[in-house]
């Protein structure tokens, strides 16, 4: 059969049986079930009212409850199950097993990293294209162009970023932005100003940052500000943001050294996807790519959701274009920017195309998704894959009701 | 001493003109009403002295000082806006604060303005409360408490009762009529559309009509002495009625005649060449009363009769149906619908303008 014709039935069939469910169920309901005549009219009406909601849901709940809810109980039996064991039932064996291997422990580190630095830059990019876009008449174009990577698919973009990545033998011709670039540098001042001064310029711009947050978050705790009661979970999580806020700077403090004495082995054209550490940066920025988009769009709308009036107001308080974006405009969307801030924390938790396309988790880039195929599909492990699938949803649960949470609070 | 200054102000987005030479003197102490229909640019106006919008041409000059091209926080100005553009995020407190953490005053010079602000409109218990958490007269009186709180030269407000309740607005606009009563030194600039406001609150009343003033005046004197026909028509309500007539004779006092049969003599001087010319005569509903002799302003059936217990209101219709004349007579009269009915009034209540709408008191 031709395939468009098949298709053709595919969808009267599939819409057909949609409507005549609707149709068929709710005349059941209401011609056999629960009669609109008869001696208890007035209490059938209301009786078939009250069940009609769940036959509209019934299909959707019915769909969830078999691809959704099954294989979450059946993953959680089966990590407590081993397969050479003809599926015994072995208890946290699996879990053990997986906590004693390094690599778990690259991915877990690995994913936290992405956690931190991937929502993090989505957002704030996000944020500073929605911001700049709004301001200038070509705005809407910068806009699409920002936003087009998010029609790109994952490995889509992995395949781009891998060219821009690639490396050519030293004598030939580079073909990845990256090497091009690269080999610009000779070890001239150009270099020693890109390469050494700029990027301590930003680690000590950081450690700036970090010792402003140190500041605001202990400078409640020692002038007791009026009004400023706080719960009393607030000192401790003062106190530990605090901590690490001190240890960022501590952090930063001793790499600045590191940037400025580096070797740097110039003419050289580099494996960038090799460079362990370095190369899980790399991967993140072709998902900060894709998000930045997404962030952008929502936080343009919020941005333009802002009464006009509030920022003249503080521009009549005197205040500058920087103030008024950090105090007036940010705090008004906070809201949208935690729900977008957690979608991206979603997502990233999520995160397997990436890495499975460019790296496959090789040199020290393993993350816990691409760790849960590896089991399951390579190794066919499927207690070991079930158990590191388990520990994926269990990170994901919290943030995802925080994030329903807050977007239900944004629409209200 | 003339505290805030527009010398030919004008105001035009491409080749469209807003505002055509304004021209206005504001003595400190003042408070002076803008009004005037939608689309007067009485607010664009306002938006000008604040230095939320250019100006175009001309010369706004506070306290001689010529302000043009000042930043709008530099201008020694401070606004209430109609949506009262409180900041959501922030405590009433914090709302009030934040110009002058902005401009880096110390804590304690702070706090006193606050305090200050905050017992002027009665906002103590609410300082640390969200804006979310307040009614709409409380938001509006954080908005005035923000603007005192700058300790201004002039106090500008953009409609500040527009979007209040009607009962709410009354007690609003006697609080605002309290609080130019407590700080006597401040200028005040105000803009509305609603008539009892400028006639409740202003010393003087800049009324604007297509970009141009009309007039500029004490409310009674723009009740009693309209420059022209719009002004006229704008202040008091219902509108003033304005009957075609003839002069008669010209001299001290004019007579003049009305094509049904009316006849008056108004206590304003015309020229001799004047005489045989078509005018309008002017004379308010509240002004008419009615009256048996034959020296009457109209005769006419009564076609609506509104008996409101306080006034009785009496529509006497045109040809085309709109509502060409309305008599409102104090107290209860039983009149039926359809009634001959002869009216006048004192020939010193009456108003007198040219082809042109220019009242002849003005000439």
């Amino acid at each position: 059969m031709n395939p468009a014709l098949q298709g053709v039935i595919t969808i009267i069939v599939g819409v057909g049986g949609c409507i005549g469910y609707f149709y068929l169920s709710n005349q059941f309901l209401d011609k056999v079930l629960f009669p609109a005549r008869g001696k208890h009219i007035g209490r059938n009406i209301n009786r078939a009212n009250m069940i009609r909601p769940w036959l509209f849901l019934f299909p959707a709940i019915f769909a969830l409850a078999l691809y959704l809810g099954y294989p979450v109980i059946e993953t959680l039996r089966l990590s407590f199950t081993d397969r050479s064991l003809d599926g015994a039932f072995v208890g946290f064996d699996n879990y053990a097993q997986m906590a004693s291997e390094p690599k778990f422990w690259e991915a877990m580190r690995n994913n936290m990293l992405w956690l931190i630095i991937v929502p993090a830059m989505s957002t704030a990019f996000g944020l500073l294209a929605a911001q700049l876009t709004d301001r200038i008449a070509w705005g809407n174009v910068a806009k699409s162009f920002i936003f087009m990577p998010m029609a790109i698919s994952f490995v889509g973009a992995s395949v781009i970023f891998k060219l821009i990545y690639d490396t050519r033998p030293a004598n030939q011709d580079q073909i990845g932005v990256l090497n091009a670039i690269w080999l610009m540098f000779e070890g001239g001042p150009g270099s020693y100003l890109f390469l050494r001064l700029l990027p301590a310029g930003i680690v000590i711009c950081f450690a700036l940052l970090m010792a402003y947050v140190l500041y605001l978050a202990l400078k409640p705790l020692f002038r007791r500000e009026a009004g400023a009661g706080g719960s009393w979970w607030s000192v401790p999580l003062r106190l530990f943001a605090g901590f690490v806020a001190a240890w960022m700077i501590w952090l930063s403090a001793k790499s600045v050294f590191s940037v400025l004495a580096a070797e740097f082995a110039y003419g050289s054209p580099q494996t960038w996807l090799t460079l362990p550490f370095w190369n899980s940066f790399f991967l993140m920025v072709v998902l900060i790519w894709i998000q930045t988009g997404f962030a952008m769009v929502i936080l343009s709308a919020a941005l333009r959701g802002i009464p006009e009036e509030t920022i003249e107001a503080a521009i009549l308080d005197g205040a500058n274009p920087f103030q008024i974006f950090f105090r007036i405009k940010v705090p008004q969307i906070m809201g949208t920017i935690v729900v977008v801030w957690t979608t991206i924390t979603l997502v990233v938790l999520k995160v397997f195309d990436i890495v499975f396309a460019m790296t496959n988790g090789q040199w020290e880039t393993q993350v816990l998704a691409n760790y849960m195929y590896d089991k399951l599909f390579r190794a066919n492990d499927w207690g070991v894959g079930s158990a590191s699938a388990i520990v994926i949803m269990v990170l994901v649960l919290p943030i995802l009701v925080w994030n329903v949470y807050n977007a239900r609070k944004e629409m209200s | 001493m003339s505290s805030l200054s527009l010398k030919d102000v004008c105001k035009s987005y491409g080749s469209v003109e807003v505002l055509r030479d304004i021209n206005l003197e504001i003595d400190q102490g003042e408070l002076i009403v803008f009004v005037g229909p939608s689309g007067c640019g009485k607010s664009t106006l306002l938006r000008m002295i604040a230095g939320l919008e250019t100006i175009t041409g001309g010369t706004l000059e506070i306290d001689h000082e010529r302000m043009n091209d000042v930043p709008p926080a530099q201008r020694g100005i401070a606004m209430v806006f109609q949506t009262y553009a409180l900041y959501p995020h922030m405590t009433v407190r914090d709302n009030m604060a934040f110009g002058m953490k902005i401009a880096k005053k110390s804590r304690s010079e702070i706090d006193a303005a606050i305090a200050n602000a905050a017992r002027i409109l009665q906002l103590e218990p609410y300082l640390d409360r969200l804006p979310k958490a307040l009614s709409g007269g409380q938001r509006q009186r954080v908005a005035i408490g923000r603007a005192i709180v700058r300790n201004p030269k002039v106090f500008l407000f953009d409609e500040p009762l527009s979007n209040l309740d009607a009962a709410l607005r009354v007690a609003t606009r006697i609080e605002i009529a309290q609080l130019k009563e407590s700080m006597p030194e401040s200028t005040m600039v105000y803009v509305t559309h609603d008539q009892v406001e400028a006639m409740t609150l202003a010393s003087r009343i800049v009324v604007l009509h297509g970009g141009n003033i009309e007039q500029v005046g004490a409310p009674l004197d723009l009740y009693e002495r309209p420059a022209n026909t719009f002004v006229a028509q704008f202040i008091g309500s219902p509108a003033m009625n304005l009957l075609d007539a003839k002069i008669t004779a010209a001299g001290e006092t004019t007579s003049v005649q009305m094509p049904d049969g009316g006849r008056a003599t108004v206590p304003i001087a015309s020229q001799g060449s004047d005489a045989g010319s078509s005018v309008r005569l002017g004379v308010r509903p509240e002004d008419l009363t009615i009256t048996e002799s034959d020296e009457f302003l109209v005769s006419a059936d009564v076609d609506i009769v509104e008996a409101l217990g306080e006034t009785t209101v009496l529509y006497f219709m045109s040809k085309n149906g709109e509502a060409a004349l309305i008599a409102k007579l104090p107290g209860i009269h039983k009149i039926a619908k359809g009634t001959n009915i002869r009216l006048t009034a004192a020939p010193e209540k009456l108003h007198l303008f040219d082809d042109k709408g220019t009242s002849f008191f003005y000439r």
